[in-house]
Formats: C-alpha cells, structure tokens, sequence
C-alpha cells in the first residue's frame, strides 16, 4: 500500500473512504516498480490502451448518427462524411485508428516474442494478451462491415461461410450468425450490436492483463527477475514520460494518415454500395487480416484452411511450453534470434502472399510460408531451446545499467 | 546480419503495405498521373475549375449520372453564390409529397434538395442503358483506385480498338476500364459544352475539370481536412518535442 501523503484536503477526505489516490499510484503511479532497463519496445503496451480508448471514444460518437440497417448504413456513413460537424474527422480517425491498434498490437506481441515475456510466470498474462488479440480482429471484422460497402458485404460472406466448413453442424451455425438463410439486416444488426459491446469485454480483459501484469511486473530487454529495489525505477514520473513521447510519435503517424493519406489503407470497393449480384474482382481483407488470410488459402480444403487459420493463433497459447530455453530473452540466444527475425520476414511475406490473389507462383509461397510458420513454433522452438548454449546472462538489471553508462570501454571489450 | 535482416523486414513491410492497397491489377492500363490543384498537403480546389466542371456534369453526365449525395446547398461550397445556388435548384423540377390530396406533385427545386436523379431507380437506369446501370458519381473518385486520374483517364481516354480484339455491339473500347470494353459511348467531344469563362472546352479541359468537380464532390471535406491537418502536425510536433524534451530531462539525473 502507498503511504501516500496528501496534502490538499477534499484528496485525503475522499482517499479516507475510497483510497482511489493511493490504488492508482500503486499501479501506474510512483508506488509501482518497473524495471529501469525498459527500452522503447516497451512502449506498445501502454500505446495499445490509448488506442484502445481512441477507437471507443470515437466509435461512440460515430454510434450516434450510424443507422444500422442495410438500406441506410451506406448513406449514413457518408452523412457522418458530409453534414455531421467533423463527420470525416472522427469516421477517419475510427479507421486509421482501428489500423494503426492492430500495428501497434503486434509489435508488442513481436516483443513478447523476442523478449520471451511469455515465459514463466508470466503465461497468464501471456494469455489474456492473446484473447485481447483475438476479440481485437472480431471486433475489428465486425467494424468493417458495418459501413455495408461492396468490401463489408463479401467480407461478411466470405468469413461467415468459413463455419460451413464444420462438419455436421456448419450450415446450422453459420445460419444462426446470419440470423436468416444469407448475410442480411439481421446479419448487420447484430454484428452492430457487438462491435459496440466487444470493445467493453476487451476493456475488462485489459484489466485482467494488466492485473497478471503487476503480479510479477514487466518482463525486460535482460529477460531476468526483479532482485531487488536497485532494479526498478517508479513507473511515474519514468515511464509516464517515456510513454507519452512515444504517444506524441504514434498521433503524428495517426494524424499523418488521418489528415493526408485517409483511404490509404482502405480498399476504393467500399465506397460501392453493398450489391449481393455482384462479386468484386478480388475479396482482399484489410491489411492486418492478411497474413491469417494466406495462411487460411494456402490449405487446399475450407476445413483445412479454417483449423491452420484456428491453429495459427492458438499455437501462440502453448508458447510457454513449447519454448524449452533457460533463458527468456532473445538477446542471450545466438541461435533463436536468427529464427525469431526469419519468422518476423514469413509473416510478412505471409502478408503479401495474401494480397496477390491466389494464382501462379502464390499459392507455392503462401504454402512454404504457412508451413514455416508451423514448423517454427512446432519444430524449431523447441529444438532450438534443446540445443542452444545461451550467452552468459548478467546477474541483476542493476549492474549492466551500471555497466553501459559506465564507459564504453567495457561496452568495447564485448 | 541482424541489421540486414532488420532492413529487409521493413522493406517488406513497404511492399506489403502497398501490394494491399494495388492488389486490383488486371491487364488494365494504370491511369495517367495528371497532378491535381488539390494534391499535397496545402491542396486547394480551383473554383472556377470546379464551377466549369460542374457545368459538364450538369449538360453532360447527368443524362445518365445521379451525383446522389451533393445537395444544391452544397453548390455554395463550389463558388456559386446563394442566388445562383437558388436559380440553379429552381431550374430542376423535384418531386415532392404526398400533398393534402395524398398526391405526388412537382415543384421546383430548393437548396435543401438534392439534385434529382435522371432515372426513377436503378432498372429504370438499366433499361434505358442497354442494361448497364450508369453508376452514381458522388462517390466515383474515392471508389476506383487512383480515383480522379482514373476518371480523368477514361472520360478522356477513348480509342480505337487494337485489330485482334471484337467489341460487342453497344459497347466502346477504352484501354482504362477493366476488361476494356465499357457500356458508355465516349462523352466529350471538342466543344461539348460553352464554358461562362471562355475557356476552350476541348476534351482534355472538360474532363480536368469535371474531374475536378466529381473529386470536390466525393469528398467536400477535403480542403477543411487538409488545413486543419496542418495545424494538428504543427501542434504535435510541438507537443511530441516538448514530451521527448521532459523525458530526457527525468530521466537525465536517474543514472
């Protein structure tokens, strides 16, 4: 408990009977230890909140002049454009935004990854990043189709027909998500009605991250435990400043987008009214889905596909024992870093692979790029923990921050 | 090595970002970059352009062409004044009701109306069409990739067909629609129109110019998004300097 002294005193009223003062110090104040040796990387996780803040501040507002039904969410979307005051402010800023979230998530996934903050005892927080993650993208599925565009509707289509690929009960479950015999009003209705409520259970499982999180505090760049007081640094004022000048880089990206490059990273079809007759040349998710997309295509059965593009998220569950090595950080392993960066390039080449349509020299790549994808977290994680011999790992976080603003002359001798 | 690999990822993530937004590439010749008044970050619209451009919508695309979400208010913000805004809506005639009879009747247009569609409804458009429905232009340019110069491209940008290829009967040859073969007959000629401003309305001019208008008309908003833009990059990079500024002066004295 913070032994918080306050001086002005309705705070110390109010901190008698709700110690709200002293809960907030304890856990992002200057009563919360955090590693001193945090470097930028480390900046995603608080970023990813404030963007999550974004995107329900302005998704509330867009709330109130969306009407959602499939003759009028069209032309209401682009009344918020044209006659509501700043319309196109907070639509593009709910869009970029929603972009920009899923960026800044899987950075700081990728910096789990590196910095093995999956490992013991961290696994539960590991999870919960996970589910974050996963009702991120039926959020952020269900957000897109609501403006009832040509993308929005086969978007729906597409995704919703993947559950008629469940044996026996598929066409069942999937008439159930539609609410009706195709993707429709009821299908629009209701994924109106949960991308508004989504955002709020991300917000609780935010709070459960978070929770795991202070449990045993942040993992670091050393991958080693807290030893002690000269370890940490109070969160406030260190790592309140360094987040924020990570935010104020983060908004000029988001303004950069939202005020310059607005459809960039949209796709012209949705700007077409949703027309069930006609089929856009080429169905292409928005840009975060597409690594998941290639990975679900390069299976040549929709069962098939559907399971990969299932396992490809809940292999990343297992992680805390399919990773066999000692020690947590990347850093300290000569062999894994290469891999890590390898999986970073397939992903990636994932995410081409799912912008080509499905022809020629594609499908080939899309399948050794999912296979590798397996075959990292299956085969080479877990061998590669067996064999590897670890660098020497430094005893405390305390010393080699001593050490690296020591002199460079040690720094040399490495 | 690790740098190496570092560059290829980002380089990758280049290409992948714009391999998403180019996915769209048949056999289709790419439009030709015209450089646009509106372009860039202190991007403005041409009034006089966009009043001319106007005109050619008016005389020319709107026998086929609804501009479905541009309302005649919506005409001040291209220059015209409010009398002229009036006058223009007073020489369309809307349809309004039901009246106390319970019957439809015609009057002429106000500001408050949005311009009338030529057609009842998208079979009407059809049938007249030889079955190709006329899409609606409000929204043209932010619904094609590379949405003005595309549209430039193909309202000017008609051409014989190449020896080896058959155009069905009705359709017209033009190398910028997909599949090259398109349902609307080429619709500007030199002197199509008779511009106020004397400018010579040969094709190339009249298709800038209704480009111009359909772009203003997709997006009203951007000039004010643009210079509110500038504004907001100012203030934040004010505001991210101050904040890199009290970052390293906590954590100056902390080693």
């Amino acid at each position: 408990m913070s032994n918080m002294q306050l001086k002005n005193p309705i705070l110390r009223w109010i901190e008698y009977r709700l110690p709200i003062f002293s809960f907030l110090d304890d856990s992002l104040g200057s009563n919360y230890p955090a590693p001193k040796n945090l470097n930028y990387w480390w900046n995603f996780g608080s970023l990813a909140g404030i963007a999550l803040v974004l995107q329900i501040v302005t998704g509330i507002v867009l709330a109130m002049h969306y009407v959602p039904h499939v003759d009028y969410a069209f032309d209401s979307v682009e009344r918020i454009m044209r006659e509501v005051n700043y319309g196109w402010f907070l639509r593009y800023l709910h869009a970029n935004g929603a972009a920009l979230f899923f960026l800044v998530v899987y950075v700081h996934v990728f910096r789990g990854l590196y910095y093995g903050s999956y490992k013991y005892p961290r696994e539960i927080l590991w999870w919960l990043g996970i589910v974050i993650m996963v009702l991120m993208m039926a959020t952020a599925f269900m957000g897109y189709v609501l403006p009832w565009g040509q993308m929005s509707y086969w978007a729906a289509t597409v995704i919703t027909n993947l559950f008629t690929a469940l044996p026996w009960v598929g066409v069942n479950i999937t008439e159930w998500l539609w609410g009706g015999f195709t993707v429709g009003n009821p299908t629009l209705n209701r994924f109106f009605s949960l991308h508004y409520v989504l955002p709020f259970a991300i917000v609780g499982v935010v709070f459960l991250h978070l929770w795991a999180l202070h449990q045993h505090k942040s993992n670091n760049p050393l991958g080693i435990d807290i030893k002690g007081p000269q370890d940490t640094i109070p969160f406030h004022p260190y790592y309140t400043y360094k987040d924020l000048a990570g935010l104020g880089v983060f908004l000029l990206v988001l303004a950069a987008f939202v005020f310059y490059s607005p459809n960039y990273m949209g796709h012209p079809d949705n700007y077409i009214p949703a027309n069930p007759l006609q089929t856009p040349a080429h169905i292409v998710p928005e840009w975060y889905f597409l690594p998941f997309y290639a990975i679900l295509r390069a299976i040549p059965s929709k069962l098939g596909g559907v399971i990969a593009m299932a396992a490809s998220i809940f292999v990343l569950f297992l992680l805390p024992w399919i990773d066999t090595s000692r020690v947590r950080s990347t850093k300290f392993r000569p062999v894994y870093r290469y891999f890590f960066w390898f999986l970073v390039i397939d992903v990636i080449v994932l995410g081409i692979v799912g912008a080509k349509p499905p022809e020629g020299i594609w499908i080939l790549v899309g399948r050794l790029a999912t296979l590798y994808y397996f075959v990292h977290f299956i085969i080479i994680m877990p061998f590669v923990g067996w064999f590897e011999r670890p660098l020497p790992v430094p005893d405390s976080i305390h010393k080699p921050v001593l050490v690296s603003a020591g002199a460079a002359a040690v720094e040399a001798q490495r | 090595m690790k740098r190496f690999i570092r560059a290829a990822a980002i380089a990758a993530l280049v290409v992948t970002t714009n391999a998403a937004a180019f996915a769209a590439g048949d056999d289709v010749k790419n439009p030709t970059a015209q450089g646009w008044s509106w372009d860039g970050i202190f991007g403005k619209f041409d009034r006089a352009q966009l009043q001319r451009g106007f005109q050619v919508y008016k005389e020319v695309c709107a026998a086929c062409h609804e501009l479905r979400y541009v309302s005649f208010r919506n005409l001040t913000e291209v220059g015209f004044s409010e009398a002229q805004s009036k006058a223009i809506a007073a020489s369309y005639e809307v349809i309004d009701g039901p009246n106390d009879e319970g019957e439809m009747f015609k009057r002429p247009g106000r500001l408050a109306d949005r311009i009338p569609a030529p057609f009842a409804n998208e079979k009407a458009a059809r049938a007249a069409n030889n079955g190709a429905a006329p899409p609606n232009l409000s929204l043209i340019t932010k619904a094609r990739h590379d949405g003005s110069n595309y549209v430039f491209s193909l309202v000017s940008g008609y051409e014989k067909p190449p020896a080896s290829m058959k155009v069905a009967e009705g359709m017209n040859y033009n190398p910028y629609f997909p599949g090259h073969q398109i349902a609307m007959a080429p619709p500007l000629e030199d002197g199509k129109v008779q511009f106020a401003d004397s400018t010579a309305a040969t094709v190339k001019q009249m298709a800038s110019d209704v480009t111009a208008f359909l772009t203003w008309a997709a997006e009203p908003g951007l000039e004010a998004r643009k210079r509110l833009g500038f504004k907001v990059m100012i203030f934040l990079l004010v505001l991210t300097a101050l904040f890199i500024a009290a970052k390293q002066k906590v954590w100056r004295d902390l080693h």
